[in-house]
């Protein structure tokens, strides 16, 4: 057992035992801090597979930007009755859970079937190519439309935020 | 050098699209149902990012890095939708908001 592997096996531990307490938590504000824990569990694993940059945007991107603005709105909505959201428990949960379990078999049956042509080891140049400056260079001679579009789409959702929550239409 | 072997990332990437599909079909609370989405959206970058290490290919990450930004976007316009029902009918429970279903 390697201390990479270790890692692995600790990590991919509490990811998953974070996702299952935050899908069982009644209070959202719980739910949001586990699905934190989870976004970090998430960039220690980008950091085993040796991409640097993808890890670094994780935690600044959705652990300081996108759950922030979750607590934002729990917080500002101020949710008094808790006990009505409480969810009850009926044939129709189990039938859910069967369905994801379908999906689970599905997702494992064919995991078999892509990775035979796979290498079993990260690849040698992944330390040189998951790195900011490579990354970005890919990204703006590469993938230029697809950024700049990207900006366009930040607009577009920035315009749709203001007039969605604004108190009146007109 | 051994690393870990690409199908237990899959594999991991799998129980968590899992969870996050089991949150969105059983959790009444429309917020926690957007953090199930999310839940998933990471899941699949796990998976792109683990393809593009043991491949070589830096394409997966960048393809990583336009998730986020359309996961930002929606999860912004999302909340702005949950904000703008909560306003009309003091609730985010989504068996109430059935003003679509007729």
């Amino acid at each position: 057992m390697t201390f990479e592997t270790i890692l692995f096996f600790f990590v991919a531990i509490s990811a998953i035992a974070s996702a299952l307490m935050m899908i069982t938590r009644p209070n959202p504000v719980k739910g949001v801090l586990f699905l934190i824990v989870n976004f970090f569990c998430l960039a220690v694993l980008y950091l085993i597979l040796q991409a640097q940059f993808i890890a670094i945007i994780q935690i600044l991107v959705y652990a300081g930007a996108i759950m922030v603005l979750f607590l934002f709105v729990i917080m500002l909505l101020n949710l008094e009755d808790e006990a009505m959201l409480t969810d009850k428990k009926n044939y129709k949960t189990y039938i859910a859970v069967a369905l994801a379990g379908g999906v689970l078999i599905e997702l494992v049956a064919s995991l078999g079937l892509v990775t035979n042509r796979m290498t079993s080891t990260i690849s040698p140049e992944m330390s040189r190519l998951g790195t900011v400056e490579s990354i970005g260079s890919v990204l703006f001679k590469d993938y230029l439309l697809p950024f700049e579009i990207t900006s366009m789409l930040l607009l577009a959702a920035l315009v749709g935020v203001i007039v969605l929550a604004k108190k009146k239409f007109h | 050098m051994t690393s870990v072997p690409l199908q237990y990332y899959l594999l991991l990437s799998a129980i968590l699209f899992t969870i996050g599909v089991i949150g969105v079909l059983t959790r009444r609370n429309a917020i926690i149902v957007f953090m199930c989405i999310e839940l998933m959206l990471n899941s699949v970058n796990l998976t792109l990012v683990a393809f593009s290490a043991f491949l070589g290919d830096s394409t997966g990450q960048i393809l990583v890095f336009f998730v986020m930004a359309v996961a930002a976007a929606e999860s912004a316009v999302g909340l702005a939708i949950v904000i703008a029902l909560f306003r009309n009918k003091q609730t985010v429970n989504i068996d109430e908001i059935n003003i679509l279903k007729w």
